[in-house]
């Protein structure tokens, strides 16, 4: 009998996984996911905020849209069946699991420069997410101008309705995990998040890991 | 001490931080937000008036400020949402950063006394004057998708494709183009997580005086909100009057506002020194 598993629906096993890699505290990692792959961050130790950009592999002046996605879904949390748009409005990847529940994507990464503004001077001299980020991309050709407000994985921002907006602690538990199919070829741009001045990593770093899996065979 | 327990010790005085930031920033300690700018009282002397220009429904407007110019954002006739980004003058790949501007303030709510924020910790723009103080600065604009769902044409106008013209016609590209925020769009996230619109915030003339804190160049769309709810593509014209302005003192609501924002403006001022 043909198997009819969806990638939401499958269950995916490190031992049949195509990669598998450790990203350390504070470090990035890139890497090119193709369409219908799934990827799979894990939360190794619990409430660690992950930074994430994805960008259309043949052409990243496309890029994930955090207006587009929020705005599609008409709520600011990114979760379970969660579609990540691009600029451009399409599909680049679907959220098909989830152990969280919620995930940020309006506050954008820590930044030497904006930390400076919020803790204080002396922690402008601190390593950041944007950091990260400038160093990966210029592996693949791209700049500070290409980033724009990114995913920000297991990081807890409660918003009110008076507009209070705040950076509390992560609700995720040690391996918890969040599944990202892509619908297109895309470059995942991660930040392993090394903010120390603030909740989202429990005011410790800790590694992450990154699986990718084939789509399921149909 | 050992090196665990100094980095705990470490994390316990960072948590400790935080907590009198968040304070400070939100809730009963937070300082009251100043009273809103009544319309009718507020004209801008014609002496000090630079230049204007009206942006018809469905269009955009490109706008270059000096350093403590001021443009003021006319809704005539309270159916229009502007939808602004913009760069640093004398360095494109510094920009609007909606995302620092809220996260900064501990707060969504863009109101008069509030400031924004570029990428690189200092202060774009100054909201020194707001009839309103329903502004958006999480959904977003207008795409072709989200115009077409709305209004069941796909020919008409919106921002995405605005910002994308008018960046163009100053040297920039779509990858320059960040997110946005809206002036008069009153969006805010409910008790369930749900964006949410309140159209009763909205009404004719509504203005809001963003002073430039660097020399800036503005884009703003003239495009309905993906989130109002207004059956027909019909916004009405939004003026931009670009005007001089006395130097902010030190007094000024928004050099003063927080902690934050006055570090925010100690690091643009050295831009100018």
């Amino acid at each position: 009998m043909t198997a009819t598993l969806s990638p939401s629906t499958a269950s995916f096993d490190a031992l049949n996984a195509i990669y598998d890699h450790r990203i350390p505290a504070e470090r990035p990692w890139s890497g090119l996911i193709r369409k219908g792959q799934t990827v799979r961050v894990i939360d190794s130790e619990g409430q660690q905020a992950v930074d994430a950009l994805l960008y259309r592999a043949d052409d990243p002046t496309e890029r994930y849209s955090s207006q587009d996605t929020i705005r599609a879904q008409r709520s600011p949390y990114v979760g379970l069946g969660t579609r990540l748009l691009s600029s451009e409005g399409r599909v680049m990847a679907c959220v098909t699991a989830d152990s969280c529940g919620r995930h940020d994507t309006s506050a954008g990464c820590c930044s030497c420069e904006s930390n400076a503004v919020r803790f204080g001077e002396a922690t402008k001299y601190q390593h950041a997410c944007r950091e990260n980020f400038v160093l990966e991309l210029s592996k693949h050709g791209l700049t500070k101008r290409d980033i724009v407000s990114n995913l920000n994985f297991f990081m807890n921002v409660p918003i009110d309705p008076s507009g209070n907006f705040t950076v509390v602690d992560g609700i995720s538990e040690p391996g918890g995990y969040i599944d990202i199919t892509a619908e297109m070829d895309i470059l995942l741009v991660i930040s392993n998040c090394p903010q120390i001045n603030n909740p989202c990593n429990g005011f410790n770093p800790t590694p992450i890991r990154v699986l990718a899996w084939d789509a399921p065979a149909m | 001490m050992t090196d665990f327990d100094a980095k705990r010790a470490q994390a316990e005085a960072n948590r400790r931080r935080y907590e009198e930031l968040r304070a400070a920033g939100q809730g009963t300690k937070a300082p009251a937000a100043p009273a809103l700018t009544p319309i009718s009282s507020s004209p801008i002397p014609e002496d000090a008036i630079i230049a204007r220009e009206d942006v018809p429904g469905g269009w955009y407007a490109s706008l270059t400020l000096r350093r403590g110019e001021v443009v003021r954002v006319t809704d005539i006739s309270g159916a229009s949402s502007a939808a602004m980004i913009g760069w640093r003058s004398d360095d494109a790949s510094e920009r609007l950063n909606a995302g620092d501007t809220v996260k900064i303030q501990w707060s969504a709510r863009l109101r008069k006394g509030r400031v924004l924020l570029t990428d690189m910790g200092r202060v774009f723009l100054s909201i020194v004057g707001d009839t309103s103080g329903a502004h958006d600065a999480l959904a977003g604009g207008s795409t072709p998708a989200s115009t077409l769902a709305a209004f069941g044409q796909p020919s008409l106008r919106n921002t995405r494709e605005n910002f994308v013209a008018a960046a163009a016609k100053i040297g920039l590209e779509r990858r320059d183009i960040p997110p946005c925020v809206s002036w008069f769009a009153p969006v805010s996230v409910d008790d369930a997580g749900q964006f949410a619109w309140d159209a009763s915030c909205k009404k004719a003339g509504d203005f809001v005086d963003l002073r430039a804190e660097m020399d800036a160049r503005l884009v703003f769309s003239n495009c309905p909100h993906p989130f109002d709810p207004a059956p027909a593509f019909a916004p009405g014209p939004i003026s931009l009057v670009r005007y001089r302005a006395p130097a902010a003192g030190s007094e000024d609501i928004c050099r003063t506002f927080s902690a934050e924002v006055t570090r925010a403006f100690a690091f643009t001022d050295r831009l100018y020194v």
